[in-house]
């Protein structure tokens, strides 16, 4: 091999960027139940750019479009391929994860700026950054798993057309990004105040249990879907649907299907709460009529 | 005895699977993890897990092959033992995530499906359409959310590990973290603290990792007296989509399906893809190996692709280096049941469809095969001692690596679909030791002196207030971060040269230096990232100097580990008499790089934090080391020639 040393390039600059520069405004707020503000910032153009490395800039940069230093903007993120759901926020009015927002695409849309605001329908940590801990506690609701006897050496799965393989798959496929609760109108924002005296584990105790009296959302519903659907899981599938038909579950669901457009893993999230639906129906009738 | 206290520092899948184990042992478990766990990067693992299965053992293959496959993938840089019994493991461990719930792809009979990955010739992995980790992932999750349910298992998700606990005879009685969101620095006794804390590609800068994959909680185990093993050993995989955030992972699934890698013959044609005929394709990986034509290990492929680019000039374009990675002539059905993953990365990043199209690839740093060092206790019959409390603990007694972070499985190169089945089985295997070692505890962590938590709790809580008093003055530290990453990628990658080595270790010092006194620019006391960033870029260093100097000293190529000045000789001559004397020679040398350089590099930092090297002996008492090629085209006269000679000396003895 001869003498030169390995480099990773950058993408070919594209000649046809539409502009040098570009504004970005970013919704921020210092922490839970502060005023949130705007700020804005200007960017040099750069081809292939995403709203992570936007991100990534304004914290390099520092200086606002007025002249002011600010500390670098918070949000979460691990991946940056679109299947950690960590980097859920709102751009440019839609829900969806900042790695796989483009920014080429999104000055063609609005070539004037970008916004990116916190989602609406958790409580903000800092900046961009919710606690969307509520979803995982609705998991925990609708006990999404699979209740092995044990993890000693039992053999295999039960055997699977692969029709029902890809018919799960698609459901396992949810990142519990939170896209489909941003987007619901039934699905209500919950923010608790800590009380002076509570301790963390008392805090996060009381915001867990109100958590499980709240909807659940259609993420939820369609784990249940994929459990019952398993020959173990459905094994105790009427506990799922117990969870199903309790206070915050499927019948608070407006049908609005807002869900189903801004999943970013095109999850059929309407089939799934309509299936979920009839079965909590036969379910709730049953239970009636063995009183 | 009480119930053990364990605190897992990781939330991937080794972390997770050593966490349900051990809920189910009946441990108190803690599990800590800088996001929630959902989030891991084991969910970008995409192309499968290996097993031995029952197709593959109707046609010869059996768990030795694959542990076989794996020494000679790692081109026997791997004490043995350890990844014996987890080949014995692997089937195991794949019926039960089968019966876990994991989507696994389905034949038409209903079975699990397989395909073929590199550095085999038997199809051995299992996968969840080209998201293999993720549903792994989520299997590991739903089951600790499961024993949350009990309380056996408590999660702190978004902490941040600063350091272990250990007391004066140098035992691990707990940990200090700090919550990500308070801000909070908090001492947990455990009696066993266990680190599934993954990869440090952010070392590199740009890599096919994560953002949580800085590599800083393993340094500062490191830091706190750990051992580090093969630090050098860092997989550069051979096809990713080059981005100005991060190189994003083209699976080898794409070939095991049957991608071809290719380029034009004529120099950067200018034509599109589909209209470049056959006979001008240059399918270089073919040609090289017939044998296991695309599915080379990835150090090779990696070399290959680098090779053709660099070397011959025949990059797809003038100004970024790429090959072709085409699966346009698959199937469009079978591409999106089995490759949909991937396929639509590729299409959401790059706006093309390569379904219709060859995609654009070239290698990105992907994997560290080294890690911290731990420990295993060897069966006379060279598997592992069943419960043992040595097993895959740290030279820190009391605590343990596990997964990525550990060194144990890989050697010089990791074979492809091996990390989540030494990952699972690392996180299940460890956990009867761990509570035999903690039923031993004469005290348990829970009645040590409260002094002694307090004491490093406070120590880490000064230097985090250090840190936000410091000014803005200094240098940048995003452009720090930067140009380590670029130091790091230009000399230590896929060729490594000792001139530009020793440039890269003086250059590090001195980013090193510049880090120590960077700019901060949040001093908050809530939810402040950028302080966890600056904290984590310092901790950076010691391995990158591990890297560098591990891969300045080992004069030799091996695996992963290329250094063209130390390369064997060729066996190139015309005359087959000329040949078989250069094929002699050949192995002579191979067999004395190997008396040199066949052993484990193990790092320790010294008062003054620089790492300074051992080597130690590898166990390879079960299957002799043998010349690495592939079937590789003018290789079969070593191969001949090894052979023979490999025969007399047998005979003699």
């Amino acid at each position: 091999m001869s003498k030169q040393t390995p480099n990773i390039p950058n993408p070919p600059t594209d000649a046809r960027k539409p502009a040098r520069q570009f504004l970005v405004r970013v919704l921020r707020q210092d922490g839970p139940g502060q005023k949130p503000y705007w700020q804005q910032f200007r960017l040099d153009y750069e081809a292939n750019l995403n709203c992570i490395t936007v991100l990534q800039r304004i914290a390099e940069l520092r200086t606002t479009t007025d002249g002011q230093k600010v500390a670098p903007v918070v949000w979460e993120c691990n991946c940056l391929e679109e299947i950690c759901g960590a980097c859920t926020m709102v751009i440019n009015g839609r829900v969806r994860q900042a790695c796989t927002a483009l920014v080429d695409q999104l000055l063609a849309d609005r070539p004037e700026e970008i916004e990116l605001r916190p989602m609406t329908k958790f409580p903000v940590m800092r900046d961009l950054a919710v606690d969307r801990s509520r979803i995982f506690t609705a998991l925990e609701k609708v006990k999404a798993w699979i209740p092995v006897d044990s993890y000693l050496d039992m053999g295999s799965g039960p055997r699977q057309s692969q029709e029902v393989q890809q018919l799960a798959y698609l459901y396992s496929k949810c990142m519990s990004c939170g896209c489909c609760l941003e987007a619901c109108p039934q699905y209500l924002k919950i923010e608790l105040e800590r009380l002076p005296d509570e301790t963390d584990e008392q805090f996060e105790d009381r915001l867990r249990e109100a958590h499980m009296r709240s909807f659940m959302g259609a993420h939820a519903i369609a784990q249940v879907d994929l459990f019952n659907a398993n020959p173990v899981g459905e094994m105790t599938a009427s506990e799922r649907l117990d969870a199903l038909t309790a206070e915050g579950g499927i019948q608070v669901c407006g049908n609005a299907q807002n869900c189903v457009k801004v999943c970013p893993k095109e999850i059929p999230l309407t089939t799934a709460i309509a299936r979920a639906g009839r079965k909590a129906t036969v379910h709730r009738l049953k239970k009636w009529f063995d009183r | 005895m009480p119930q053990p206290q364990v605190m897992i520092v990781g939330g991937g899948l080794a972390g997770m699977a050593a966490a349900m184990k051990l809920a189910e042992l009946d441990c108190q478990v803690g599990l800590m993890s800088l996001l929630p766990m959902k989030r891991s990067h084991s969910c970008c693992a995409q192309g499968g897990i290996n097993s031995v299965n029952d197709l593959t053992r109707q046609l010869g293959d059996k768990e030795w092959k694959h542990f076989d496959d794996t020494v000679y993938g790692g081109d026997f840089l791997q004490h043995q033992p350890p990844v014996k019994e987890m080949a014995d493991w692997a089937p195991k461990i794949i019926d039960l995530m089968d019966r876990l719930g994991v989507t696994f792809n389905r034949t038409a009979e209903g079975f699990r499906d397989q395909r073929r990955f590199g550095g085999t010739l038997f199809k051995r992995t299992a996968f969840a359409g080209a998201t293999t980790g993720q549903q792994l992932l989520y299997a590991l999750d739903e089951q600790v959310r499961r024993w949350m349910m009990g309380g056996h298992i408590r999660i702190y998700d978004q902490w941040d590990f600063l350091g272990p606990v250990l007391d004066e005879q140098g035992r691990s009685r707990g940990c200090v973290a700090q919550d990500l969101v308070t801000m909070e620095i908090r001492a947990f006794p455990c009696d066993a603290l266990i680190l599934a804390v993954g990869g440090c590609g952010l070392i590199f800068g740009r890599s096919t990792n994560s953002m949580a994959c800085t590599g800083a909680a393993a340094s500062r185990l490191f830091q706190a007296g750990a051992k580090y093993a093969n630090g050098e050993f860092i997989q550069v995989h051979p096809s990713a989509i080059p981005g100005s955030d991060k190189l994003r992972l083209i699976s080898e699934s794409a070939r095991g399906e049957g991608g071809r890698v290719w380029v034009p013959r004529k120099p950067q044609d200018s034509r599109h893809p589909n209209e470049i005929p056959e006979n001008e394709r240059y399918y270089f990986l073919e040609e090289r190996y017939p044998q296991y034509g695309n599915l080379v290990p990835r150090d090779i492929g990696t070399r290959e692709i680098f090779d053709v680019c660099v070397n011959e000039g025949l990059s797809v374009e003038q100004d970024q280096m790429c090959v072709y990675l085409d699966v346009s002539h698959l199937p469009r059905e079978m591409l999106d049941r089995k490759l949909g993953g991937i396929l639509e990365i590729y299409e959401k990043f790059q706006g093309v469809d390569p379904r219709d199209e060859a995609m654009k690839i070239f290698p990105g740093v992907h994997y560290s095969m080294g890690g911290l060092w731990c420990d295993y206790e060897r069966r006379a019959d060279g598997g592992l001692v069943e419960g043992s409390p040595s097993d895959q603990q740290t030279n820190i007694p009391g605590v343990y690596a596990i997964g990525e972070c550990d060194y144990q499985f890989h050697g010089a190169n990791r074979l492809g679909a091996n990390s989540l089945v030494a990952c699972i089985y690392s996180g299940l295997h460890v956990a009867p030791g761990v509570v035999h070692d903690a039923e031993n505890l004469d005290r348990p962590a829970a009645e040590q002196a409260a002094s002694l938590f307090d004491r490093q709790r406070a120590r880490h809580e000064a230097d985090y207030k250090a840190l936000l008093a410091r000014d803005d003055t200094g240098p940048n530290p995003y452009h720090v971060h930067q140009q380590l990453g670029d130091v790091m990628t230009r000399s230590a990658t896929v060729v490594r040269r000792n001139d530009a080595l020793d440039d890269a270790y003086a250059k590090v010092a001195d980013l090193e230096r510049q880090a120590a006194e960077c700019a901060v620019f949040d001093r908050g006391t809530w939810a402040n990232h950028h302080v966890s960033f600056v904290r984590a870029l310092g901790d950076m260093f010691p391995l990158a100097k591990t890297i560098l100097k591990g891969a300045r000293q080992r004069d030799e190529c091996r695996g992963a580990h290329y250094k063209p000045d130390f390369a064997m000789p060729p066996v190139d001559a015309d005359d087959p008499a000329e040949r078989r004397r250069q094929a002699h020679a050949w192995c002579e040398r191979f067999r004395e790089n190997n008396r040199r350089w066949l052993k484990t590099t193990v790092a320790e930092l010294d008062a003054e934090g620089e790492p300074q090297l051992s080597y130690e002996e590898v166990d390879t008492s079960l299957v002799e080391p043998r010349p690495r090629l592939y079937g590789l085209v003018g290789g079969d006269v070593i191969e001949e020639v090894w052979k023979e000679e490999q025969a007399a000396a047998s005979t003699a003895s």
